[in-house]
């Protein structure tokens, strides 16, 4: 079976600054990988490597098996042109820490826009299913309310559904409770839960190590830019074999 | 003590413009509805919104090549900007006039190779159009660095949003930044609009009759100078409160799903008081400093 997402080597440099010191990897479609790890050890910009929002440096990264943002000829990766990188995305929700809704749209416009301007998805069709999406994440009250109306928790659920709409096979989780007051937490993990037990592939880079334990397949422990361990979430986080795991947790638990 | 003073001084002064016979209110209002004052009315209106047209449009356009990753693209935007906004206006005006006299023929073709159709540029080039293209693709250099401002303007986290999910370039910034940066580039292109309201009476020194020119040329046969003045005046005037009360509207329009919809009311009457004599009581209208 071809792995959802396979990483080999990637490396990744800000100016003088290594932030991914060769990361490999794999998912497999359904898992739930959670990625853990003090702030700059890199596990934001990996997750954005993957939909090619960085460029990576060095290194292959693939998703559904197809080369992500280069084409190979030979030895050498040549940059794909931005049409191939945009359809390439429509495979890859992704989710903000800080929500990135569309601040002109309601939360229904948010979510029809790609669908009807990218995938040219009929808009009455559109409209139906981003409904019935933005009802699943219990905002069925709320098509019409711009996102200055709607609190953290509930913009945080607009942007699932946004991302949701365009059906992709992956989805992308960037640290999506680390802005909200704690209260409102819960309601987004438990969209995030109710998407893992139906299938999808997530990457999700959070701080719950609750939610790692519970909904994760697989937990990651990155710190300076590699990845120190990874396994199943009751090893890694509860009896970690890395002295830097240890660590981390002590202060996080 | 100051707003009573000013107030006073106001009084006498609007008192003194009616009282005194010298003005001669009767000739100001019968030219007023001048047929040759309102067709110069006409043509002002027409060249101020033909030319902004142009700065609008091709303004964007600069802007977002200004932005451009490719250092070619915004090379070219940048010395656009650099050349018109750094020659007089007039200069341009009188330029695109002589044009004609600069390149008499333009064809269509490969340079020293064949030619495919030829264009008369002195018959083309009315001064209307001399006039439009001038005062257009100089207001073009300014509206460019206005949208970049706005553009600017608009969080990052936007244009990653619509790039994550699949939105081109273009899309992200025909439907997700542009739409946003909207409400940073309203209000100077309407500070813009009305300076070019009266910019436009710069197309006097190619013989253009607009609203000024027509006033002047009415004056040089009948002596009435500050009549005629005040009646172009009065129409600039009215027409730059026309302008105000549209771009409040465009405003609100703009302001949908932000908190700053009341704040836009506000600005908009904190505005209208800021016309020169009163700017002292607008600055007492908001408070001590913080």
């Amino acid at each position: 079976m071809t792995p959802m997402v396979k990483a080999e080597g990637v490396h990744k440099r800000f100016g003088k600054l290594e932030v991914l010191r060769g990361i490999t990897l794999e998912v497999q479609p359904g898992q739930v990988m959670c990625i853990l790890g003090p702030s700059g050890s890199g596990k934001t910009t990996f997750i954005r490597c993957i939909n090619h929002l960085e460029q990576i440096n060095s290194g292959r990264l693939w998703v559904d098996g197809e080369l992500v943002g280069y084409r190979q000829v030979g030895d050498e990766l040549h940059e794909l042109p931005d049409r191939e990188v945009a359809r390439q995305r429509t495979r890859i929700g992704m989710v903000f820490q800080r929500f990135n809704l569309f601040g002109h749209m309601t939360a229904l416009g948010n979510v029809v826009e790609a669908p009807i301007r990218v995938k040219k998805t009929p808009k009455d069709v559109a409209v139906r299913s981003a409904k019935e999406l933005l009802t699943r994440v219990g905002l069925a009250d709320k098509f019409d309310a711009y996102p200055s109306q709607l609190s953290g928790g509930q913009q945080q659920r607009v942007a699932i559904a946004r991302a949701l709409a365009m059906n992709p096979k992956l989805m992308l989780f960037d640290e999506p409770t680390s802005a909200l007051d704690p209260e409102l937490v819960g309601e987004v993990l438990d969209v995030m839960r109710t998407l893992a037990e139906i299938g999808m592939t997530m990457i999700v880079v959070t701080h719950e190590i609750g939610f790692a334990r519970e909904a994760g397949d697989v937990a990651v422990f990155m710190d300076g830019g590699v990845v120190v361990e990874s396994g199943a979430p009751d090893e890694v986080l509860v009896n970690p074999r890395e002295e830097r795991t240890k660590s981390f947790l002590s202060k996080v638990l | 003590m100051a707003a009573v003073v000013l107030a006073f001084l106001f009084y006498a002064f609007v008192v003194s413009m009616v009282t005194n016979g010298n003005f001669e209110w009767g000739v100001v209002r019968q030219y007023m509805t001048d047929p040759r004052i309102l067709r110069g009315l006409l043509l002002t209106l027409e060249l101020t919104a033909s030319a902004m047209a142009i700065g609008v449009v091709l303004g964007v356009v600069l802007a977002v090549m200004r932005l451009s990753p490719n250092p070619l693209v915004s090379g070219a935007a940048w010395v656009y900007i650099w050349f018109f906004r750094g020659t007089p206006v007039l200069v341009q005006i009188i330029f695109w006039y002589y044009i004609g006299s600069l390149y008499p023929h333009v064809s269509i073709g490969i340079p020293l190779g064949p030619e495919f159709t030829q264009v008369n540029v002195q018959a083309l080039i009315t001064p209307f159009l001399a006039g439009m293209l001038a005062l257009g693709l100089n207001e073009a250099a300014y509206m460019a660095e206005i949208v970049r401002a706005g553009i600017l303007s608009v969080d990052e986290g936007q244009t990653e949003a619509a790039n994550a999910l699949g939105m081109s370039r273009l899309l992200t910034m025909r439907r997700i930044v542009l739409p946003q940066a909207m409400r940073v580039i309203i209000p100077p292109t309407g500070n813009e609009t009305i300076s070019m309201l009266k910019t436009s009476s710069l197309v006097a020194f190619i013989a253009l009759a607009d609203l000024l020119y027509t006033a002047t040329i009415i004056y040089a046969a009948n002596y009435k100078t500050i009549q005629l003045l005040i009646v172009a005046s009065l129409w600039y005037l009215i027409c730059t409160t026309v302008l105000s009360i549209g771009q409040y509207y465009i405003e609100r329009h703009y302001a949908r799903g932000t908190r700053g919809r009341q704040r836009a009311m506000q600005d908009f009457w904190l505005n209208m008081a800021d016309l020169r004599p009163f700017a002292g009581f607008r600055r007492d209208q908001s408070g001590p400093p913080l």
